[in-house]
């Protein structure tokens, strides 16, 4: 995919040597770059929510943890943009085994703005680890986010994506141990193949009608939400319009012959 | 649509953007409107049990004392703290006194904490009677009552309840079903399967977090953690209270609203949604007592006739907090009389949670429901972004159909100029 992508924007290059206005249009790239960047705070979260309302905000890049007992349930939020497939990995640290009596299983599930759950394409999303484990790994990545959908769908949308772990199973005496969670995210641009044409008029962003500018670009991926309108296939359909133009110059001029006509006119 | 404009507008838009990054997160987390310092409630057991040396060496009540020094301490001065203590001063054996025995050791005054003030309560303390749990759980949530902050008891007990029959649990159940949104979390020092389960079931019942303590310095960072918890700006639901049917509904507006639900009940509430508008719902149903292995939820979209418009729902198995689902409906634009008419919508939440014969059904489940009007979504006029294209298929038939029109139209000139040399 990213030799394709290369491939375009060399084309686009191209284009835009052709035709300045056309590019003019096309200027600021709006596509945040991949992988986000920590916050220039460095101000990933260092405690968990207990719920939708308290999940603890963080970008993709950031390290979020937590510190907890063994049978909370931790959430987080973190943006996803429109082009943009998530994946959320998360380490736990477990008691020392010395103190556990079994086998624990933990789960992460991912929920978008509107809490409802959201498939995992891959990725160990329920994991058991044995007495002796001294920490878990899950992960869980989510489909492309679309700029839109049906509202009869339930297709991944720009906007907050909550994240849940939480252990499963656990023995009764092993509830209340204290644990420790790590949580990052990390996006990758898919390219235009996913680029509808339909889009929100505000990311799936719980109550931002009546949102701060700062409580927006709190919940907004670094870099602001791109508005879905930016895809590669502006590229992909300017380039061929121009390779379309260079191919009728040529087959003209095959039909012309090689240089001036044999005879001046007139 | 509107996002497309806004990101159309450019430089200016993107200047904003940039700038994103420089505002603390914590401080932008907050929701709605400003409200009254956070209340915290530390109830301490002080029953006869807390002598027991067994807290790295030490008696557990030491380690209780030097947790709540350093928490004190650590106290983010916006909260307001109290402490309340059970089986502090009882000694004797007659049960009705001994379950009486719940006192409030520290209130706090209006503003900061008195810090030495607070520390001096404590160290006066000697483990002594009884563990009454439900009427210090009881006096603790009439404490914190009134107003409209968050509120938050951290009950730190060594012990079950000692007070049978009334069940702690029950009481945090009936506490959490006050809608006063007051958190109970609870801390066992060392404790047994018993303790363990009631504690689990009293935070569960509230939407706390149970916590085992082995060392001092678990107790005072996990009791520090809590307190700074409560200090965090949260929304606060409002109140809602469904109806059986969609025309006594509540009329609700964008917001985050709270109800209770029982067990194979249907809830109803109408939104107005104006043409150009996008409706915006979600809801979480919490599981907050033992309820059996599947369940699921079911929010649906009606008109005032009854015909669905839209639905979401959600099934699930095994341990869980909440289950949660969510649906969005866009009304179309229209014109003329209509254009600013809106169109009472109803929302139906049901749940097809379970429990088995010994669970109480009443006080219902907590439900959250949050509701949010935007502006309608751009449905766009093609599958494809604007309608264009991708792809080497596409390439390769631009690039084919150039090379035809100019082979065509090289043809035709060819053709013409001959032509025009022959006459």
């Amino acid at each position: 995919m990213r030799t394709v992508r290369t491939l375009a924007a060399a084309l686009l290059a191209g284009a835009a040597l052709l035709a300045p206005a056309a590019a003019a249009t096309a200027a600021p790239s709006p596509t945040p770059s991949p992988g986000g960047g920590t916050g220039k705070d460095g101000s990933a979260p260092t405690e968990a929510g207990t719920g939708f309302r308290t999940a603890a905000l963080f970008r993709p890049g950031q390290k979020a943890t937590a510190s907890a007992s063994t049978g909370d349930y931790l959430y987080w939020a973190v943006p996803a943009d429109t082009g943009q497939r998530l994946t959320v990995r998360a380490t736990v640290t477990l008691p020392e085994s010395a103190a556990r009596h079994g086998a624990q299983t933990w789960q992460l599930d991912l929920y978008d703005g509107l809490r409802r759950r959201q498939a995992c394409t891959y990725g160990n999303q329920h994991v058991a680890a044995a007495k002796e484990a001294a920490s878990v790994e899950l992960s869980c990545t989510l489909r492309t986010v679309r700029s839109g959908a049906e509202p009869w769908s339930n297709d991944p949308l720009p906007g907050s994506y909550y994240v849940r772990l939480t252990v499963v199973g656990v023995p009764e005496d092993d509830h209340g141990l204290p644990v420790k969670a790590q949580v990052e995210a990390e996006v990758k641009e898919t390219g235009g193949a996913q680029a509808v044409d339909a889009a929100l008029a505000e990311p799936l962003v719980p109550g931002i009608a009546g949102a701060s500018e700062q409580q927006r670009e709190a919940r907004a991926p670094e870099g602001g939400w791109s508005g879905g309108w930016w895809s590669d296939r502006w590229l992909w359909t300017a380039a061929g319009g121009v390779l379309g133009a260079l191919a009728g110059i040529w087959g003209y001029s095959v039909t012309r012959g090689s240089g001036r006509p044999a005879r001046p006119q007139g | 649509m509107i996002t497309r404009k806004r990101l159309a507008a450019g430089a200016c838009g993107l200047f904003v953007a940039l700038t994103a990054g420089l505002f603390p997160q914590t401080a932008a987390a907050a929701d709605g409107p400003a409200k009254e310092p956070p209340k915290v409630e530390l109830v301490l057991d002080v029953s006869g049990s807390m002598r027991a040396n067994d807290i790295d060496g030490q008696s557990r009540m030491a380690a209780a004392k030097q947790a709540f020094n350093e928490v004190l301490d650590a106290v983010p001065d916006e909260v307001r703290l109290g402490i309340r203590t059970l089986g502090a001063t009882y000694p004797g054996e007659d049960r009705a006194l001994g379950c009486k025995d719940t006192k409030q050791l520290y209130l706090y005054p209006v503003g900061t904490v008195n810090r030495t003030e607070a520390k001096t309560a404590v160290a006066t303390l000697a483990p002594t009677g009884w563990t009454p749990i439900g009427p210090a759980l009881q006096a603790a949530a009439q404490d914190l009552d009134g107003g409209n902050a968050t509120r938050r008891i951290v009950l730190i007990t060594d012990g079950e309840d000692t007070c049978a029959p009334l069940d702690p649990c029950e009481v945090a159940r009936d506490i959490a079903a006050k809608g006063i949104h007051l958190v109970v979390d609870t801390l066992g020092l060392v404790p047994d399967a018993k303790t363990r389960s009631q504690l689990t079931c009293i935070a569960e019942a509230t939407g706390g977090t149970y916590t085992s303590v082995a060392h001092t310095a678990e107790l005072s960072g996990r009791v520090r953690q809590l307190v700074t918890r409560a200090a965090d700006p949260v929304a606060t639901p409002v109140a809602a209270e469904g109806a059986k049917s969609c025309e006594n509904a509540p009329a609700l507006k964008a917001g985050l609203y709270s109800d209770r639900e029982t067990f194979g009940e249907h809830r109803w509430y109408k939104v107005d949604v104006r043409p150009g508008q996008e409706l915006r719902a979600s809801v979480s149903i919490g599981a907050d007592r033992a309820v059996n292995n599947d369940y699921g939820i079911l929010l649906r979209a009606t008109t005032v006739h009854g015909r669905e418009i839209v639905r979401g729902s959600e099934a699930g198995d095994g341990r869980t907090d909440v289950i949660s689902t969510g649906l969005r409906y866009p009304k179309a634009e229209a014109d003329g009389d209509e254009a600013d008419k809106p169109e009472t919508v109803c929302l139906q939440v049901s749940n097809s949670f379970s429990a088995g014969p010994a669970v109480k059904t009443a006080p219902g489940m907590p439900v959250e429901l949050t509701v949010d009007l935007v502006d309608g979504p751009d449905d766009g006029s093609d599958v494809a972004s604007f309608g264009l294209g991708r792809g080497w298929w596409l390439i390769g038939l631009l690039v084919l159909t150039g090379l035809l029109a100019g082979l065509v139209w090289g043809w035709i000139s060819r053709w013409r100029i001959s032509v025009w040399r022959t006459n």
